[in-house]
């Protein structure tokens, strides 16, 4: 299935801007509407776009479907890992110990009105890229899994 | 008979769907103990501007944990229905 050389040119133009759009609404979890979910959704949509304008043979060499599952494993460990430092340093499950800390995202933030700062939150813009390597991977597995019955049915 | 069942049934469905935005008054809920502390505290205790990413990730950060499962669960489903059969493998008619 191949689809016509317009829509694979502009497929291959735009899906950079889609994975920096979702890189974007990923990282500024923490300030703007979004998260690591609604960036990850969107990334997968990137790859989306890459698999479906070209021929699904061409693209199953470059975007195996055994990364994309340890991709979204690893990012469901990162969360679970993140959320359990805090018990190691004797806090509750989900504590959010960086927030107000001064070290990596550690900044304060008064309250009220203010423009942010992308180095503020503590461990919730961690924990928004953790679900949205997940969500990432999660999704472009889904994809890549259905796409290969439809392969087997065409062959 | 049935169909009088069926259209009964309709109605109050209908009429118990449209009675809701007349016997509760939007914008004024009962309790707000819970987001007058979100409000007034979220920001400056977990650092975010955005309110809600910090009930979500702090405040309630186990909910997103079970959502995350969810999905992962889901991911696990479809691996499983659409995998590749083994070589030599058929599929069974029941």
């Amino acid at each position: 299935m191949k689809m016509s050389k317009i829509v694979r040119t502009g497929a291959n133009i735009l899906y950079p801007f889609v994975l920096i759009f979702g890189l974007y609404i990923v990282l500024h979890g923490h300030l703007t509407p979004g998260g690591g979910f609604q960036g990850g959704a969107v990334i997968a949509t990137g790859v989306v776009l890459v698999i479906v304008a070209n021929s699904y043979e061409a693209v199953t060499g470059m975007l195996q479907k055994v990364v994309f599952k340890a991709q979204e494993s690893i990012g469901l460990l990162l969360f679970i890992g993140v959320a359990a430092i805090a018990i190691t340093l004797g806090l509750p499950f989900f504590y959010n110990f960086l927030a107000n800390s001064g070290s990596i995202f550690g900044l304060s933030v008064p309250f009220g009105p203010n423009h942010g700062d992308l180095n503020t939150a503590g461990l919730i813009p961690i924990m928004n890229i953790a679900v949205g390597i997940e969500v990432w991977g999660g999704l472009t597995v889904i994809i890549l899994s259905m796409l290969s019955g439809l392969d087997r049915k065409e062959a | 008979m049935r169909r009088y069942i069926v259209a009964a049934i309709f109605v109050i469905l209908a009429a118990s769907l449209l009675s809701i935005p007349i016997s509760f008054s939007f914008g004024s809920p009962i309790a707000t103990d819970m987001d007058d502390y979100f409000i007034e505290y979220g920001q400056v205790q977990t650092a975010a501007n955005n309110i809600v990413t910090s009930v979500v990730f702090d405040y309630r950060g186990f909910d997103t944990l079970g959502e995350s499962v969810v999905l992962f669960c889901g991911v696990v489903g479809v691996g499983l229905l659409f995998r590749r059969l083994m070589e030599g493998e058929e599929y069974e008619d029941e």
